[in-house]
């Protein structure tokens, strides 16, 4: 295999998650225009369920599959070893792969830096448009900048903003599966335990409809509101720093700069001042409304649709009416 | 045991980043600037370690111009024991601080390096994971909470990740980054950011050390982002519901 895009996958070993599927999106740009074929890297246990789905992916050209009770977890190190090991010649490694690319969710952000500062290549993170096979768009500043880069290294190394490319369907595919047999296995670190909240409810980072409590919330029990309002809609449930630094809901809902970065289709934020760091998180989403019981509250100042009021008085007429 | 920790200048988390009308870049010129907020948790959290007889020594370290000594000054006022400024261009790239900081952290012997999860102007996210590849070492980074065994030669350390938290457990050596959650800053007092001013501070640069900084990437162009059309303000939550409805389609 010559010269291909390579595609670092994020998945629970059941399912790709939509973030790969948006980082697809971004690897095919790349494909159209310098027409290298992508190489999708599947790592886990258990997982042989996600390789057949990527290979179902008329995008993806091959699929390197590695499936080994040492990747389990997807440790950083072991799966940066294993991308290492694809990688015959080092110091030419642009012969293996002209770009390695990941979505930008905590795993491809954990994994990542790893591959490229082992290839003595930089990164660029969080891309969200190519320009050419090697000028990149990447926000800095948390949103409030648009950086257009150009990447002098010899592999292109990128984490991809899912927001911004629409994921490719597993569709139409019938890309090789090569399977990995050998994997490192690094002692000096181990997997203790996962604190996963199993909830039914949609996930945040390919939900549709989102509608977000901040400190105006007050409390955990108050954001049962919110849940209500979403399942009328259809919609997850998000948070802003506050409200989950004040332990009314968990870190995985946090949205913002250093939370998750979404773009729905409709955004509802309630009780939330809108803060350049939350902003940056759901500003490029499609609606956003805004309920807030100051009318100098700078989420209005996004706000396709504001209302001012307080919002135990209008999330429950919300429901009501929907 | 010694522990590094990075930190880095960069505009104050409550200002605007504004973009230069020429699209060079972002407007830095009379703007206030600070300690990166992630590199303030670092700091916090070493100075409790230290606290608990964990650590012996603090080490900050910043590569950049010599306006980063101010951060420097602001992490020896928080209660680090001295501080390496390496020079550097404010815009060196996350490999090449990396790099720097791999040599430093044999030079001084640390057996840990606290980071920031991310400067919050960059937002790179990178230099931890970075630094750890280099130096074959472990990581945790997006770090909520910091154990160590008795004999300090493992240490848990809780995630926040997409789907919860995570716990995982590193024999030392390791490199740490820092999430929001670990723990709130303490402020410096008046007498400690005067005894700052008396803590050692040590001047290098990339080239003492030998790392090649050039940058690997171009900056072509910065420019703001699309404005948003202006929103309008509703009276009602029945007019909310069909402006959704009938206007934006979205319910
Ligand atoms: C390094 C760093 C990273 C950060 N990352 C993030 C991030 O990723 N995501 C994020 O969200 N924040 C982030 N923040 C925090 C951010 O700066 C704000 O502090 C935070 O977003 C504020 O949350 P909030 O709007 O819920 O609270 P507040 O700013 O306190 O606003 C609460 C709002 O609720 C309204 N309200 C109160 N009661 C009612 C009521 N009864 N009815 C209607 N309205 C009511 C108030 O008018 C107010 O506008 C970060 C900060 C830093 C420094
Ligand atoms: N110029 C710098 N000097 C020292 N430490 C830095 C520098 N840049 C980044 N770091 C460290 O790396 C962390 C992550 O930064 P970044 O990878 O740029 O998002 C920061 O929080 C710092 O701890």
């Amino acid at each position: 295999m010559s010269h291909s895009i390579l595609v670092v996958a994020d998945h629970d070993n059941t399912q790709l998650n939509s973030a790969t599927l948006s980082t697809l999106q971004a690897a095919a740009q790349i494909k159209a225009l310098t027409g290298s074929p992508i190489s999708l890297l599947i790592a886990g246990f258990n997982c042989s369920a996600v390789s057949e789905a990527g290979s179902k992916i008329s995008e993806v050209d091959h699929i390197i599959y590695a499936d080994n009770s040492v990747l389990n977890h997807h440790l950083a190190e072991n799966i940066a070893a294993l991308v290492l090991d694809l990688v015959p010649d080092k110091a030419n490694a642009e012969q293996t792969f002209s770009h390695i690319l990941a979505p930008a969710t905590t795993t491809g952000k954990n994994i990542l830096p790893r591959v490229a500062a082992l290839l003595d290549c930089s990164q660029i993170s969080e891309i969200i448009a190519v320009q050419s096979q090697d000028i990149f768009v990447r926000p800095i500043y948390a949103g409030n900048a648009l950086a257009k880069v150009q990447s002098n290294d010899k592999v292109k190394v990128m984490s991809v903003r899912a927001s911004a490319f629409e994921a490719v369907n597993i569709t139409g595919g019938c890309a090789t599966i090569n399977t990995l047999q050998t994997v490192t296995d690094t002692a000096q670190v181990r997997f203790i335990s996962e604190d996963n909240k199993v909830s039914d409810r949609i996930e945040l980072s390919s939900a549709s409809a989102i509608i977000s409590g901040g400190r105006g919330m007050q409390n955990s029990e108050n954001f049962a509101m919110l849940e209500r309002v979403a399942d009328k809609i259809g919609a997850a449930v998000g948070a802003s720093r506050a409200a989950v630094d004040a332990g009314f809901v968990c870190n995985d809902m946090q949205v913002g700069q250093t939370g998750k970065i979404v773009a729905p289709d409709l955004y509802i934020a309630v009780g939330i001042s809108g803060a350049i760091q939350h902003l940056a998180g759901m500003k490029d989403s499609k609606v956003i409304v805004a309920i807030n019981k100051d009318e100098e509250a700078p989420i209005f100042g996004v706000a396709d649709y504001g209302l001012v009021a307080d919002l135990f008085e209008a999330v429950p007429q919300l429901e009501q009416q929907l | 045991m010694k522990v590094l920790v990075p930190v880095k200048r960069v505009i104050d988390a409550n200002v605007k980043a504004r973009v230069k009308a020429d699209n060079s870049d972002v407007e830095l010129n009379n703007v206030k600037m600070a300690l990166n907020p992630f590199c303030e948790i670092a700091v916090e959290e070493a100075i409790r370690l230290k606290e608990q007889g964990i650590v012996e020594e603090i080490i900050v370290v910043s590569v950049g111009e010599q306006s980063c000594q101010e951060q420097l000054r602001t992490a020896l006022a928080l209660g680090a024991d001295r501080a390496i400024h390496v020079q550097a261009a404010a815009t060196t790239e996350p490999l090449a601080i990396a790099k720097i900081l791999n040599i430093l952290m044999t030079k001084e012997d640390c057996k840990l390096a606290i980071l920031g999860k991310q400067s919050i102007d960059a937002d790179n996210n990178q230099t931890g994971q970075m630094l750890a590849a280099l130096a074959n070492m472990p990581q945790a980074t997006f770090a909520s909470k910091i154990t160590f065994n008795e004999s300090a030669t493992q240490v848990n350390v809780t995630r926040e990740i997409d789907g919860g938290l995570q716990t995982i457990a590193m024999d030392l050596p390791c490199v740490i980054t820092a999430d929001l959650r670990l723990n709130e800053p303490r402020f410096a007092s008046l007498p400690n950011i005067m005894k700052a001013k008396r803590k050692p501070l040590e001047k290098l640069t990339s080239e003492e050390l030998g790392v090649d900084v050039t940058p690997r990437t171009t900056l072509l162009s910065v420019t703001p982002p699309a404005q948003r059309e202006p929103g309008i303000i509703v009276n009602s939550v029945d007019e909310l519901v069909s402006k959704l409805k009938f206007e934006a389609g979205v319910l």
